[in-house]
């Protein structure tokens, strides 16, 4: 494996750290809160990302799996008709490697799409509690800055000690 | 790692590249704004340019939550929250702005060393390819008619983690509803009050939007039922289907007013309805209980069909999914609103 190849098989990997890490220099950098979520909303997305491209079967479709379509297994048995692409070279690399085809279909890997897809349906219900708290600390503080509102606690720190 | 498998740079290849760099260049840019406004219409495109990304990495049933969810009602509440916050954000001091820096890009290299170890992009023999969800794929089928292996791993195999993130989902709406107040408040005022379903101002200045959603609000609703009920043959299920039917409520209530939604979807039954699609969820799995086997075991639902029980045990669980979603996501939204008057006119 030269570099080349490393490089286009792992570059989602790379692609999906740097995200990851934009979304957690949001998260730290700014000290607006909305923004802070956006960052949080960043950072989760890549992670599915990163999850999804885990799943997937070079060559594979998405995983409905029906009874084997009419030629399918011919076809995907062939490799397809021009054999010299890499491509197919890739899927009748796949279906030598063992017995991966079901129905003689090549299907990408369902169990990361499960897990991401309750993952973003949580998320997006604990963005709402994360908003929800940045409304009621904007009507105690009057702002949605980290530093007004640690400004504001301190001031009434102080004042409460003295 | 399995060093025999090359990924191939087809066609399918190149796409996933440009999405990825699409990606790239819009979280740089949500980066340096400092328009909350144009922060959060970005982090919807990010969504949306990830759905895409998402289809094409086979993912369909994730793409469709990404769409609905991450574009539609996150940029929602988001909207919701700047127009009850504050509209800008104030930029970082530089010491800040290093200092994160040093730490992402230390946090970015300690990454960037585990990449060699993972397994490449398509490779159909890697540990998460080879083994078990190759297992659920064979299976699915025979076991519970049902073609489409997400619905089938999501709602039958594994049925506890999703009865554990419904009851997530409730959880944050709880959460929502203890933080914001239940948004019933309108509820009392109703009587008093005739709403103004056609009041002038909004009809002067927005024709097309009333006219249009009007006629695509019953399209939409009926979308979200066909996804619910299409869900076991192709992509969709309760969680895609909820959400869709929350933001046909939500549209309601952007185009005609809030008052207008909660009359047609009163929140004392959005509340009912997030515990009761927890409660189909888990009677379900008591059902199974009761008929002689384990919780959630769907098989003996229908004593002269196993496959035929898994069917019916993975409707009944995906309509629970949907009450519960669709009525959190409600929950959520009349929180939001009840903390204010009316998105006015202006704020458009």
């Amino acid at each position: 494996m030269n570099g080349m190849q490393f490089l286009a098989g792992h570059f989602n990997y790379i692609v999906v750290i740097i995200l990851m890490m934009t979304g957690l220099y949001i998260v730290i950098s700014t000290g607006n809160m909305v923004k802070k979520l956006t960052g949080l909303g960043v950072f989760q997305t890549s992670v599915f990302q990163l999850y999804i491209t885990m799943g997937k079967v070079t060559g594979g479709r998405p995983p409905i799996v029906a009874h084997a379509p009419e030629g399918a297994e011919h076809a995907a048995a062939n490799g397809g008709e021009h054999g010299a692409s890499t491509a197919d070279t890739a899927v009748r690399m796949v279906h030598d490697m063992a017995d991966v085809p079901v129905n003689g279909v090549i299907y990408s890997n369902p169990i990361p799409h499960v897990l991401i897809l309750t993952g973003i349906v949580v998320g997006v219900a604990t963005l709402a509690v994360g908003l929800a708290l940045i409304v009621r600390i904007r009507e105690t503080y009057d702002s949605i800055e980290e530093e007004d509102v640690e400004e504001a606690e301190y001031k009434a720190r102080k004042a409460a000690n003295a | 790692m399995n060093a025999d498998f090359i990924t191939p740079l087809d066609a399918f290849t190149i796409i996933d590249l440009i999405l990825m760099l699409m990606l790239l260049i819009v979280g740089l840019a949500i980066v340096r704004l400092n328009d909350i406004f144009a922060i959060v219409m970005l982090a919807g495109v990010y969504s949306l340019v990830s759905a895409l990304w998402f289809v094409s990495l086979d993912a369909v049933d994730v793409a469709f939550t990404e769409a609905a969810v991450g574009a539609g009602i996150s940029t929602v509440l988001m909207l919701g929250a700047m127009l009850l916050s504050s509209r800008t954000a104030l930029p970082a001091k530089p010491v800040r702005k290093w200092a994160s820096f040093f730490i992402v890009l230390a946090t970015g290299a300690a990454l960037m060393y585990a990449v060699t170890d993972m397994p490449s992009f398509g490779d159909p023999l890697s540990a998460p390819n080879a083994y078990v969800g190759l297992e659920y794929l064979k299976r699915s089928l025979p076991d519970t008619e049902i073609p489409n292996v997400v619905s089938s791993v999501l709602a039958s195999y594994r049925g506890y983690d999703t009865l554990g993130e419904t009851s997530v989902i409730l959880t944050a709406g709880l959460g929502v509803m203890l933080i914001l107040g239940m948004g019933g408040k309108i509820n009392g005022q109703l009587k008093k009050k005739a709403i103004d379903y056609d009041n002038a101002d909004a009809q002067a200045h927005h024709t097309v939007l009333r006219v249009v959603s009007k006629m695509m609000i019953p399209l939409i609703v009926l979308y979200g039922f066909y996804v619910q009920f299409h869900g076991d043959f192709g992509p969709g299920g309760g969680f895609q289907a909820g959400v869709i039917i929350a933001s046909a409520v939500i549209l309601y209530a952007l185009i005609f007013g809030v008052d207008a939604a909660k009359a047609a979807v009163p929140p004392l039954v959005v509340r009912i309805g997030a515990a009761l699609g927890v409660l189909i969820y888990g009677g379900t799995g008591i059902a199974g209980l009761i008929l002689g086997s384990n919780y959630l075991d769907y098989n003996v639902l229908d004593p002269h069909s196993a496959p035929h029980g898994q069917e019916l045990g993975i409707m009944s669980i995906e309509i629970g999914v949907l009450i519960t979603v669709c009525s959190v996501m409600l929950v959520i939204f009349y929180g939001f609103t009840s903390r204010q008057p009316d998105i006015t006119d202006k704020d458009w």
